[in-house]
């Protein structure tokens, strides 16, 4: 039993701090989009919308594939990365870039809600006051929007937790890339029961905690 | 102090066009007329919230905008005091930083620039530490115009500075008003649909109708407020004469 928690704490720490630093990867260019896909109007529009949100119901493997096409060795994104010594697949870099992916979608929708939420008022406001666009945006849109944003992050953070299907082709299921959502599927296949439920149990506890406060913010905007 | 004030644009919004055609030098212009006739557009147009789609705003010596030359100054860039109607009072934040927030963009700190000045005139320092949502109607708008005061403005849009508030208050907001004309000497222009409020501020009317220019001249304190509800009443040609002579 003592190996099993020793794994359990583990795959649980790695899991927590993994989706962490994705959540982490996500905000800027998740705040970024959010706030484009509110505020502004050009040609593209729609298809960016679309391409953002396309995670959310694309088979994970289907991403994850698409990841490895992207990252793999062989492509060129991949290839200078590697010479530049930073190996993503089958390391925790792999694991992070799967689960800011996958996370991304959630965070932008609601940070998209929390900017149109914000009234255009305050911003045309602070503009004639002297503040440039960029100030306008850190000093009023974002802190108007912040606990949007906030809930759209441990959206994000709490599908980060779940993801399986982009991370396992990306990082596979070994001891050292094993995620609690990938441990979950290993020690089924190899008949580890109580692993497994222990596994459920934690995942089951943390993404209740994340949903729970993302709800809680999301219901006080 | 009068300033130049060259407001000869076209604004089309929907089926709805503003047509302004004037060259005014006063320290107060009043747009005078009824609710719907684009007095508001012309404030945000000067202020740089809506582009017109042809003519010139000029405050002074600067080009505001310029649909020929290819000049549309950023909003941010204009240097002029906003107060809308809804004031847009920041809820996040207190009174003070809300002050600050003009005052920091124009590079002028609290302890410089015209802070102690307009927190003295406006009787504002009583309020900074509150948050803007315990404030009453007279202290929001004394705040609000304060706040466009803080960026040393050019010149100062009020958006019906007086009409959400009731008669008692009136009398009390009024007053600041009054000291902000004679002691800064801040140019503004100044919306209303209430011809006695007019009377008391403006140096010049430019009365609106339906996004036309039917009255523009001197005003003539106590008389204009009587004579603009005559006006209203004869037809308009007789309008269109007059705002030619006005011109001249």
């Amino acid at each position: 039993m003592s190996v099993l928690d020793g794994a359990v704490v583990e795959v649980a720490w790695r899991t927590v701090s993994m989706a962490a630093l994705a959540t982490l990867v996500m905000l800027p260019p998740g705040i970024g989009l959010a706030w484009v896909l509110a505020r502004r109007t050009f040609p593209g529009r729609a298809l960016l919308e679309t391409l953002v949100s396309l995670p959310l119901v694309m088979p994970p493997v289907a991403t994850g594939l698409l990841l490895i096409w992207v990252f793999g060795r062989r492509s060129p994104v991949g290839g200078l990365l590697a010479r530049l010594g930073l190996e993503v697949m089958f390391t925790w870099r792999a694991i992070v870039i799967a689960m800011a992916v996958m996370g991304l979608p959630l965070l932008v929708r609601a940070a998209r809600a929390g900017f149109e939420h914000v009234d255009r008022r305050y911003e045309e406001i602070a503009a004639t006051l002297g503040a440039s666009p960029t100030r306008v945006f850190l000093t009023i849109s974002l802190p108007l929007a912040k606990r949007s944003v906030l809930a759209g992050a441990l959206l994000g953070f709490s599908r980060a937790l779940g993801e399986f299907g982009a991370t396992i082709m990306v990082a596979g299921a070994l001891p050292s890339t094993r995620t609690i959502a990938v441990a979950i599927y290993s020690y089924t296949e190899t008949g580890q029961e109580v692993a497994a439920a222990t596994m459920v149990a934690l995942s089951a506890s943390i993404a209740f905690g994340a949903l729970f406060l993302s709800n809680r913010l999301a219901a006080s905007v | 102090m009068p300033v130049p004030i060259t407001l000869d644009f076209v604004l089309r919004q929907g089926a709805f066009t503003l047509t302004v055609e004037e060259r005014i030098d006063a320290q107060v212009v009043a747009l005078f007329g009824p609710s719907g006739c684009g007095k508001t557009s012309v404030l945000e147009s000067i202020a740089g919230l809506r582009s017109p789609d042809r003519g010139v705003i000029r405050i002074g010596s600067r080009t505001l905008y310029d649909g020929a030359g290819g000049v549309d100054v950023p909003a941010h860039e204009r240097n002029l005091g906003y107060v809308p109607q809804d004031l847009a009072l920041f809820p996040h934040m207190s009174v003070r930083q809300n002050m600050r927030y003009g005052a920091r963009a124009s590079r002028d700190q609290e302890a410089g620039g015209p802070w102690e000045q307009i927190l003295s005139l406006l009787e504002l320092r009583p309020l900074l530490e509150r948050g803007v949502g315990d404030l009453s109607g007279g202290e929001r708008q004394r705040v609000a115009i304060g706040r466009a005061l803080m960026a040393s403005p050019l010149l100062l849009l009020l958006d019906e500075p007086l009409t959400a508030l009731d008669g008692g208050l009136r009398a009390r907001v009024l007053p600041y008003l009054e000291r902000i004309k004679h002691e800064l000497a801040t140019p503004i222009v100044y919306v209303s649909h209430d011809a006695a409020e007019v009377a008391v501020m403006a140096d010049w009317v430019v009365e609106l109708e339906r996004g036309r220019v039917v009255r523009s001249g001197p005003a003539l304190g106590a008389q204009t407020a009587a004579s603009l509800d005559f006006r209203r009443q004869t037809s308009e040609d007789e309008l269109n004469d007059e705002v030619e002579d006005g011109r001249r």
